[in-house]
């Protein structure tokens, strides 16, 4: 049985900075920023990183798949929160994924996205029925005025790995490792280093994407003619189409690079790119995938009759198409901690999260785990020794009941000015799931006019707590617009 | 049920700080002044109190843990001293500890006394302070504000009324508080304010503006209580006794559980209904005289209306428009103006309600007065609508 693809899931952020608002702000230091002035980049809410929106991707790629197969999880980024706790870990808490399973973390470069890929689809080859959840995704950093500024975006995309259902052969796969020093970003620092574009343009993708690409067509006989979907991100004007027409790809394969509302999403682009590819494709397609980084990485796939049965989701294309515009450059730079901002002496308030707490009541913080109870079957959060049910009040009766999926609505809600939020107004609200569960939360992603008692939510993984003393952050769950882009 | 406590207790003095940014005082100070004019009202030597309870939320505004501060401050003969804390609820639990321990016997005569110092943090509203490690790990990080904000949303969709209406009628519960604080010379705030100014004022947690939310202040009050019998042997005439105190806490099911509809309060509604049954009470919108809400903020006063078993479910805000419970209405609320202008010093608040109560019987509120008070009432409530305590006391004349 052929290995490959089973599922596939994005997420971009729902907040789109645009670029007009930053070519405003920084057009009177570099007035050339202009020429990308168009459209917007996604940016991340100031409760979203690369952990919550590679939860979020991956929720959307589990999308009908029990998370009971999953035996192994890998996360590729070079944003991750943390550099000495495994990121993966904290997102396969979040998922309720068995911890029976093998999790990795890989880094250090912009293809740690598709190296990690070939990494997950040879364990499994060799890893008989498992599946294997792999999740990519960069919040990335900039300096201010720059054209990585403009040209980067924040997101995650996510795919299963398999042996099972699969709705992209995997053909094989080929890299090259080329210290190629285009950027850097040396330890302990914020920002990347770049070079001049043109030079990387020439030795890097001109020189080293061919070379990988016909080592590839040649180990798995296919012809670059074939290739129906050329997935390489790259940000360098007419790259893409220079080195699809050089090796004799189709112009038409060429996939857009997603710049109009997305930007590029650094380790995350190549699998962002694929899941948009895996959206549009038919079956019996062949995929090429690139990524570019001290070297080069091309993954060849082709599709099967499956892809036409996977269960709707909302991939790159469905979360894309679920923006709001963000014309204030000056919140973006407070999101991405560039200005200091006077927030009151609420914020005052210590945060240091206790680890011990947090770790006794994982479950519940992870997954949005609640209990069920056995004898009346009253859902309800948080878990408890006695049923909230007045009628019932059995003892130790409740059982595990995953709340993060079920459909909820608002009860009643505020729009707070006087509590502390990084991004206020801070909504809150009580929220009653289907089940009959309810609690206050958070609630995010409401315009504050548009927020009523009644209108359906889901659930989201966030930040809950910074605690920049201890530079450490908490995550829970919050209450968000019930997207339909489904 | 047991017998309850009607009667038994009497109230030998009463003392209240001036309420409001009191920059001049510490805690202690504060004490003092609500003390000394409670025990001169008592006509009793501090040697003669057998126990005192103190009441203090914010105790790293105010003087730390344990109520030795307190008798520190008093001089108080070794006696037994203990802090009580029940969240905004705090004074009438003071209260409750001084009451019970005389009506038990267990003392002749008890203090109980409410302080708190607000205006040492150097911003306008409550501390902002943490749930414990558990709760700040996945509660929204709330603002009192917000919390009490949700019952306007959740009372709206019940009784489908319009969000202005609504407002509206919140406006008024303010607009009559301001209006009965002016007449106070010990209240917070002491001006008269236009409905279009309350309408149009700043939104701290919508829908609720600047003045729906009440004053946070700097204060203190206090009690003195006995039984009747000592009372009357220490040449007190016209008794004023404890009718009824009742306390009641959330048990998880308003925060928890699909009964609960968020628009009114679980615990004021058993509460008061134990209240009624201790006193007596059979028809509360005929027998209450006057009584003093915790008009935290403007919403919390108009469900509690209803939850007081007052006004009709979804009829409390046309009472209110109708000026039932304006000072000159049929049973008047936040004569001395309520937490939203006398001030809300959280442990001396309920025993703050009290001392109005006391004043009135007394026929010693001045301009407030009300002619021939009968039975008056507090309401007391510390904590959020989904989660909270509230007490309740019935205040009237002894013989």
């Amino acid at each position: 049985m052929s290995t490959g693809i089973t599922a596939f899931g994005g997420y971009i952020p729902r907040l789109r900075l645009s670029r007009k608002s930053i070519v405003k702000a920084n057009a009177w230091i570099d007035p050339s920023l202009a020429a990308h002035g168009k459209s917007e980049r996604s940016m991340c809410d100031v409760d979203e990183d690369s952990v919550t929106m590679a939860v979020e991707a991956a929720r959307d790629c589990l999308t009908g798949v029990d998370r009971g197969t999953i035996s192994s999880l890998f996360f590729a980024s070079t944003t991750a929160p943390f550099d000495d706790r495994q990121n993966s870990a904290i997102i396969a808490d979040a998922l309720g994924i068995d911890e029976e399973m093998t999790t990795l973390d890989v880094a250090h470069s912009q293809r740690a996205g598709t190296s990690g890929l070939i990494a997950g689809l040879k364990s499994a080859e060799v890893d008989g029925d498992g599946t294997a959840l792999f999740v990519a995704a960069d919040h990335r950093q900039t300096r201010s005025a720059s054209v990585q500024e403009l040209l980067f975006g924040d997101g995650a995309a996510a795919v299963t790995l398999g042996k099972e259902g699969v709705i992209a052969k995997f053909l094989g796969a080929h890299s090259i490792c080329r210290d190629l020093v285009d950027h850097y970003r040396g330890q302990g620092a914020k920002y990347d280093y770049q070079w001049e574009e043109r030079w990387v343009r020439e030795e890097g993708y001109f020189k080293l994407v061919p070379k990988v690409i016909k080592t590839l067509c040649g180990k798995t006989d296919v012809s670059p003619g074939d290739i129906d979907h050329f997935v390489m991100p790259c940000l360098i004007r007419g790259a893409r189409e220079n080195v699809a027409g050089k090796i004799g790809i189709p112009a038409e394969a060429v996939r857009d690079n997603l710049l109009s509302g997305c930007g590029e999403t650094g380790t995350a682009h190549p699998l962002v790119m694929l899941v948009d590819a895996l959206q549009d494709a038919q079956p019996g397609q062949k995929i090429l995938v690139i990524g570019f980084g001290q070297g080069a990485d091309a993954l060849l796939f082709e599709t099967t009759d499956r892809i036409k049965d996977l269960t709707p989701r909302k991939g790159i294309r469905g979360t894309l198409a679920n923006g709001t515009v963000e014309k204030n450059y000056q919140k973006f730079l407070s999101f991405t901690d560039k200005v200091d901002i006077y927030w009151g002496m609420r914020a005052e308030a210590g945060n240091k999260t206790r680890l011990t707490a947090v770790y006794r009541d994982r479950k519940m913080f992870s997954a949005l785990i609640g209990g069920k109870c056995k004898k009346c079957a009253t859902v309800q959060f948080p878990p408890a020794h006695i049923c909230v049910n007045p009628e019932c009040r059995a003892t130790d009766s409740q059982e595990d009941y995953p709340l993060a999926d079920s459909p909820a609505k608002i009860v009643s809600y505020t729009v707070d000015w006087l509590a502390y939020s990084p991004n206020p107004p801070l909504i809150f609200g009580m929220i009653e799931f289907e089940e009959g569960a309810k609690f206050m939360m958070q609630i995010t992603g409401f315009d504050p006019n548009e927020v009523e008692f009644g209108l359906p939510v889901e659930m989201v993984f966030r930040i809950k707590n910074f605690d920049r003393e201890r530079n450490f952050r908490s995550y829970f769950w919050k209450a968000a617009p019930q997207s339909n882009s489904k | 049920m047991a017998t309850g406590i009607k009667d038994k207790v009497a109230i030998l003095g009463m003392g209240c700080s001036k309420f409001g940014e009191r920059y001049d005082c510490d805690p202690e100070d504060l004490m003092f002044e609500a003390f000394q004019e409670c025990q001169q009202d008592a006509g009793i030597e501090t040697e003669a109190i057998d126990a005192a309870w103190l009441g203090m939320l914010y105790s790293n505004e105010s003087t730390g843990s344990s109520a030795t501060p307190m008798s520190l401050a008093l001089r108080l003969p070794n006696i037994p001293t203990t802090r009580v804390e029940n969240m905004c609820c705090t004074g009438t639990e003071a209260f409750r500890g001084a009451a019970y321990a005389v009506a038990s016997g267990a003392c002749n005569i008890a203090l109980a006394l409410g302080v708190e110092k607000l205006k040492d943090t150097g911003y306008s509203g409550l501390p902002a302070r943490s749930m414990g490690p558990k709760a700040d790990l996945w509660w929204p990080g709330l603002s009192a504000p917000g919390a009490f904000a949700q019952l306007a949303s959740a009372y709206r969709a019940k009784h489908n009324v319009p969000k202005t209406d609504l407002k509206e009628a919140m406006a008024h519960v303010s607009w009559k508080s301001h209006r009965n604080g002016v007449l106070n010379p010990k209240a917070h705030l002491r001006k008269d304010v236009s409905m279009e100014k309350i309408l149009s004022a700043p939104m701290i947690a919508d829908p609720l503006g600047l003045f729906d939310c009440c004053g946070v202040s700097d204060g203190c009050a206090c009690a003195i209580v006995t039984t009747p019998e000592i009372a009357r042997s220490l040449g007190k005439q016209d008794l004023i006794t404890v009718k009824a105190l009742q306390l009641s806490n959330s048990n998880g099911l308003e925060a928890g559980h699909r009964s609960w509809d968020g628009s009114y309060f679980v615990t004021t509604r058993a509460a008061v209904k134990r209240a009624y049954e201790e006193a007596g009470i059979k028809n509360p919108r005929h027998e209450i005289s006057m009584f003093e809400a915790h008009d935290c903020f403007s919403i919390t006063e108009l469900v509690t209306m209803e939850d007081l078993f007052i006004s009709p479910e979804g009829g409390a805000g046309k009472d209110i428009l109708d000026g039932f419970y304006d000072h000159d209405g049929k049973i008047p609320c936040q004569i001395d103006g309520g937490l939203k202008c006398f001030g809300h010093p959280i442990g001396a608040s309920g025993l703050r309600m009290i001392y109005e109560m006391y004043l009135q019987f007394q026929g010693r509120a001045d301009k407030r007065q009300l002619k021939d008070p009968n039975l008056g009432m507090t309401h007391n409530l510390g904590g959020f609508p989904h989660q909270n305590v509230c007490g309740i006391s019935i205040i009237g004349r002894g013989d």
